[in-house]
């Protein structure tokens, strides 16, 4: 049975693998990640923290690389709201 | 090719930009020559904060008034500069640095700047994210911040809408009646203004100018971190060596929310390479005062050449033997706030007409330049 994490994905709580990456902890709800200075919604891309588009704010500090950045127990997660 | 003007301004980085402007609002034809990008230098590598200083009392009216003038210049249309009234806290990390900025805070108020002292709570209620520990500060109200490029080139379109026009090129070498272009061109005028920084030693190896370089660096945007231009107030001793290398905490909050990381200097390095020891060393310094800092990200990094003279004011006014020649030149760190006063100075000695400020101050002739060097 592996270990597994919770985290808070916009405020909802989400039980992960450990090991996992910030944006496959989003789900379905990874499509849109940040806004650009313009204000369209932006998402992940490239997965290997090249493209900068999966940037989110992680335990209060912005700009984080959900690709790059693994899952920890209690970690705080937000990504901007998606147009409905 | 023979092109005429009553003035020529070499170099449209912020000084040019405002000199050219100034000269054209008085009338005169003005052309500008600049060998690349209009604000391209200095001016690009600059944070463009707008600082009243007083390490002298030439220097704080310098300061002072050119605060006083970009005012005026931004109040017309504050977004396309960028301005953003941060104001400047001069940060004191213990009692003998409360002293030094209680000093600065009296000095300033003397000359009628308006500025507070703050205590620790007060400093932590406005800059939360500054490491514990610290002992206060003293707040200037009135500085600000612009982007320089951006400024340059409104000064500059100021100018050409008063008829001024720009060339570009590199001008070669001063000449009886102007100057000489790279390609050969000659471009005659009647007064020849030499405004291309560290870039006027090729033209007059005489001139009192050494290079000093920094580096900056630049963070995403994390709007509301930092709310003031953050100094610490060593950085008066630092800014004002005459050798050395040295690193001060610097951090500017842009208006866009990204944060503009300084600061670093070091004599007489005149290659735009970034030497990354410095970097780490400026970085560090500025992680200690903000410990934050350390998770947010860097966007970019590059260096710029400031233009030292030996008593860190600015040449402002006549060769002291070069007919029909004037410089301003020489502006070190403070070339953006220092622009619009230089510019006044500068017309008012050319126009005969009576100056702002007193000329000898910042006049070149402060200094014994070589005459054997132009026989």
């Amino acid at each position: 049975m592996p270990e597994m994490l919770r985290v808070i994905v916009n405020g909802k709580p989400v039980l992960v693998q450990a090991g996992t990456t910030v944006i496959a902890a989003l789900g379905e709800g990874a499509w849109v990640t940040r806004r650009s200075v313009r204000g369209t919604e932006r998402g992940p891309l490239c997965g290997m923290g090249i493209c900068q588009e999966c940037r989110v704010c992680i335990d209060g500090v912005m700009h984080r690389l959900a690709c790059q950045t693994a899952c920890h127990e209690g970690m705080h997660i937000e990504t901007v709201k998606a147009t409905p | 090719m023979t092109l005429i003007a009553d003035m020529l301004v070499i170099g449209a980085g912020i000084v040019g930009a405002a000199c050219a402007d100034a000269l054209a609002q008085a009338g005169l034809r003005v052309i500008v020559i600049e060998k690349s990008e209009v604000g391209g230098g200095a001016t690009a590598a600059g944070m463009g904060h707008l600082v009243v200083m007083n390490d002298s009392p030439a220097e704080l009216a310098l300061t002072r008034y050119s605060l006083h003038l970009w005012r005026e210049f931004t109040a017309q249309m504050p977004l396309l500069h960028e301005y953003s009234n941060c104001g400047t806290l001069w940060i004191a990390a213990d009692d003998d640095e409360y002293q030094a900025a209680q000093a600065k805070a009296s000095n300033l108020q003397n000359a009628g700047i308006r500025c507070e002292m703050l205590d620790e709570q007060a400093l932590y209620d406005s800059e939360p994210h500054l490491r514990a520990g610290l002992r206060g500060a003293l707040l200037v109200n009135g500085d600000a911040l612009v982007y320089p490029p951006k400024s340059a080139r409104l000064l500059l379109e100021s100018a050409q809408r008063l008829g001024a026009v720009v060339l570009s090129g590199e001008v070669r070498s001063l000449c009886k009646n102007g100057v000489r272009l790279g390609n050969g061109d000659v471009v005659s005028a009647g007064h020849v203004v030499v405004a291309n920084g560290l870039a006027a030693k090729q033209l007059l190896p005489e001139l009192p100018l050494r290079a000093k370089k920094g580096h900056l660096a630049i963070t995403d945007r994390y709007p509301g971190m930092v709310r003031h231009q953050l100094v610490e107030l060593a950085y008066i001793k630092n800014a004002h060596a005459r050798c050395g290398d040295s690193i001060s905490f610097n951090v500017q909050p842009r208006p866009t929310g990204q944060l503009l990381i300084g600061s670093s200097r070091q004599f007489d390095i005149a290659d735009n390479k970034i030497d990354h020891g410095m970097m780490s060393n400026m970085l560090s310094r500025a992680v200690e005062y903000l410990p934050g800092l350390q998770k947010l990200n860097v966007l970019r990094c590059w260096t710029g050449l400031r233009a030292a003279t030996p008593d860190g004011l600015p040449l402002i006014g006549e060769h002291p033997f070069l007919p029909r020649v004037s410089l301003a030149v020489g502006h070190e760190g403070l070339g953006i706030t220092t622009s619009l006063a230089t510019a006044q100075i500068l017309r008012a000695q050319i126009l005969g007409k009576a100056s702002p400020l007193p000329l000898d101050i910042y006049s070149p002739s402060r200094f014994s330049l070589n005459e054997a060097a132009y026989a």
